[in-house]
């Protein structure tokens, strides 16, 4: 008995050998046959999104069979940052993910990413890099470098209770064009009931989280720009800075059309199918959940010009993975330039809700047919000539932060929006001074 | 080798599996992250390297460090005695025989069983103004209009209730085991003695039911530092730090900020605060505790 389960166990021994011995002659077999190309991307909104993708590499390996696209959905964004940079730090990254945008100066910082500069060799595909709506390569690319490619992006706009608007005798069709506008039509939406107690507001601005995207709404049209593009300065102290954040604050103090303290991002929307909100400010990514959830007509417009017209974009990038082999980043960029091809595109923001991220993709017959059916959906695509990139900077989070907790302090009334910026401003300083 | 030896062998052959198991998901970390915190972050262009107490010394120039310290400890006064008080009413109440014993029990234990997360977005919605489930009860009463997350003096007071929501039921589970190990006799000799129902409950209930308090007590304190799922969700510790709670910040420092050195440090900080608790649980509460 021993004796046979002693040689059993060498038996067993000998083959796990023998498989560990092709374990690791795989990846050199591979490269004659097929290149794995493993690809991490978050789920950030409603909708089948994980069989959209698995349709798209099914898609791809069938007009590319040497190439495996393996998506892996990964969580929210956070987390899939997480376990991107985690999978980087213990020596096996995904050879290409779906990341923020913001991530970039971070991904950087890690050394974790390889800008697709070194993939652009033919005409062709510098062509296809100027494809992209400028506004979503602002978060794209510095140092005169490409680091990520847009794929689902967003940008902040405007929806309006048409109801609403045609009971407090404005004109349905017309959303507020301007700041001075947007508190006038805010008053005249604003209902109390004989107590004084509203039961409905004319605005909301949501807060919670991260009030930094929104407030970057309003501090662009005020004419001021938060961070530079190589991501080392922050201009919280300048004074239109102020101005944006005073505008905010007297919504609710001054005018009182706007909910006092911070407004719950996730739930605005239901405040808005509620009728306890007649104007929102959110993204655009919301577009399908409002389409299928108000009960009443409702208009999508841009935000409303101070001294200009602005909003940010937001979502996410792809992006390539620094310590994959050669041929794995090189099938992922292929891989990519077929993802971002303008049918693609266009039938990715059909589906999702997303702005598609080329112009090209407005052009194509599915995105005509679409926006001729619900127009709605080429406000974004107007609005992005005004767009500004979203807030990015070196220890992006971090920096991040002292905005939002300064921003957050103004509006609960905590302290002076003056002193609660020029606060954050020197906490930016002192995070980003190394970084000059 | 004797028989003594051979037990002592076989003794620790058998502990092995389990201790190494525990000493490297359990021990080691703790200890990497002692280790870690003398360290500077390791970053590609400027590797890791000793630093002493410097990141010590930036944790208490920290405000954020400090509110969330100041938070977590009025999370857990708010959260422990208020669960361990509930949890005993719930458990004396379905000891009792009532009708449709089993499905009050059942619905005290739900709370527990519902993944954190998804319990945190229906509270998000109990909370929302004007419509959410407790501004409509505060309007009928006539109260006045309140922005329960939204407000800096209201927001961590929320996320105590959800906290007490979800826990009390938990623990009133083992208190309902103690309570029904408890001879029903003392019972009927006390109501034989004329003595009155809270009487009863003070001087033979309670003083019967010490182990498990002490057993919970641990159980609430642990977790007054570990419940931060519903914060991620609920608040994401805002507004303006009211609700960060140590656990939340050392997650935003490690895997929002990267700095895991500093995160390492914060973590060294909470470690030692659960050591204290734990020494003085075992090592003072017990002795004063009667076991039968």
């Amino acid at each position: 008995m021993t004796k046979r389960g002693e040689t059993s166990r060498r038996e067993v021994l000998a083959g796990g050998m023998a498989l560990a011995g092709m374990a690791a002659a795989g990846p050199a077999m591979a490269q004659a046959q097929a290149q794995e190309v493993s690809f991490f991307y978050p789920v950030a909104v409603g909708g089948p999104i994980t069989k959209l993708i698995d349709t798209y590499a099914a898609d791809f390996e069938k007009e590319n069979p040497n190439i495996k696209v393996r998506p892996i959905y990964a969580g929210s964004y956070q987390e899939t940052i997480v376990k991107a940079l985690t999978a980087h730090k213990s020596g096996t990254p995904p050879v290409t993910s779906v990341l923020l945008s913001t991530d970039m100066f971070t991904l950087i910082d890690e050394d974790a990413i390889i800008p697709f500069d070194e993939f652009i060799r033919t005409d062709a595909d510098r062509e296809w890099l100027k494809s992209f709506f400028p506004a979503f390569m602002e978060n794209s690319q510095t140092g005169g470098k490409t680091w990520g490619i847009p794929f689902q992006r967003s940008t902040v706009v405007l929806y309006w209770n048409k109801e609403m608007f045609r009971e407090a005798g404005l004109d349905p069709e017309k959303a507020p064009q301007n700041w001075a506008e947007q508190v006038e039509f805010a008053q005249k939406l604003t209902k109390r009931d004989a107590s004084g107690a509203v039961t409905q507001w004319g605005i909301q601005i949501p807060s919670s989280g991260f009030p930094y995207w929104l407030f970057q709404g309003l501090s662009t049209q005020a004419g001021s720009i938060l961070a530079n593009s190589a991501g080392d300065r922050t201009d919280f102290s300048n004074p239109a800075v102020l101005e944006a954040l005073q505008y905010w604050i007297d919504l609710a103090q001054k005018h009182k059309v706007h909910p006092t303290g911070i407004v719950e991002w996730g739930t605005t929307p239901r405040d808005f199918f509620e009728r306890k909100v007649a104007m929102m400010w959110t993204t655009t990514g919301n577009l399908t959940n409002v389409r299928s959830n108000a009960k009443f007509p409702f208009g999508v417009a841009m935000l409303p010009a101070g001294k200009r017209r602005g909003s940010p974009t937001g979502g996410g990038n792809f992006y390539i993975s620094k310590k994959a082999t050669r041929a794995q980043q090189e099938a992922a960029f292929r891989f990519i330039r077929w993802i971002t091809t303008p049918e693609r595109a266009a039938q990715w923001g059909i589906d999702t809700g997303y702005v598609a991220v080329s112009p090209a993709a407005y052009e194509t017959a599915a995105m005509k047919a679409y926006a001729k059916d619900f127009p709605a959906a080429l406000v974004a695509r107007d609005q992005l000539p005004h767009a500004v990139a979203e807030f990015s900077t070196h220890e992006n989070q971090r920096v991040t932060k002292a905005l939002n907790d300064g921003l957050q302090a103004a509006l609960l009334g905590t302290k002076p929006p003056a002193q609660a910026l020029a606060e954050a401003q020197a906490e930016a300083e002192r995070i980003l001074r190394p970084y000059r | 080798m004797t028989a003594y030896q051979r037990a002592t062998v076989h003794g620790w052959l058998l502990l092995l599996p389990a201790m190494s198991c525990l000493a490297l998901f359990t021990h080691w970390p703790a200890v990497a992250s002692i280790i870690d915190s003398f360290y500077s972050t390791p970053r590609p262009r400027r590797p890791s390297r000793f630093i002493g107490l410097d990141n010590y010394e930036a944790m208490i120039a920290d405000p954020i460090f400090w509110r969330a310290l100041v938070n977590n400890f009025w999370f857990a006064v708010g959260t422990i005695p208020l669960s361990i008080g509930l949890a005993i009413l719930m458990a004396i109440w379905v000891n009792d025989r009532i009708k449709g014993q089993s499905l009050v029990r059942m619905a005290y234990f739900t709370p527990t069983i519902l993944p954190m997360i998804a319990v945190a977005n229906i509270w998000l919605f109990f909370f929302t103004p004007q419509y959410g489930l407790i501004e409509q009860v505060v309007q009928l009463f006539g109260g006045n209009a309140t922005n329960w997350l939204g407000s800096g003096d209201t927001a961590l007071f929320a996320v105590i209730v959800v906290a007490v929501w979800k826990e009390a039921g938990f623990f009133m589970i083992f208190y309902l085991a103690a309570l029904q190990g408890i001879s029903p006799s003392l019972g009927e000799a006390a109501a034989i003695e004329g003595a009155s129902r809270w009487y009863y409950f003070r001087r033979v209930l309670f003083p019967l039911l010490m182990p498990t308090t002490l057993f919970v007590l641990i159980n609430a304190m642990i977790n007054a530092f570990r419940m931060v799922d519903h914060i991620v969700v609920m608040t994401k510790g805002g507004p303006d730090n009211a609700t960060i709670l140590l656990l939340y910040y050392i997650y935003q420092v490690g895997f929002s900020f990267w700095d895991t050195a500093y995160a390492a440090t914060l973590t060294c900080v909470l470690l030692a605060l659960l050591a204290i608790i734990a020494f003085v649980q075992y090592g003072w509460l017990e002795r004063r505790i009667h076991y039968r």
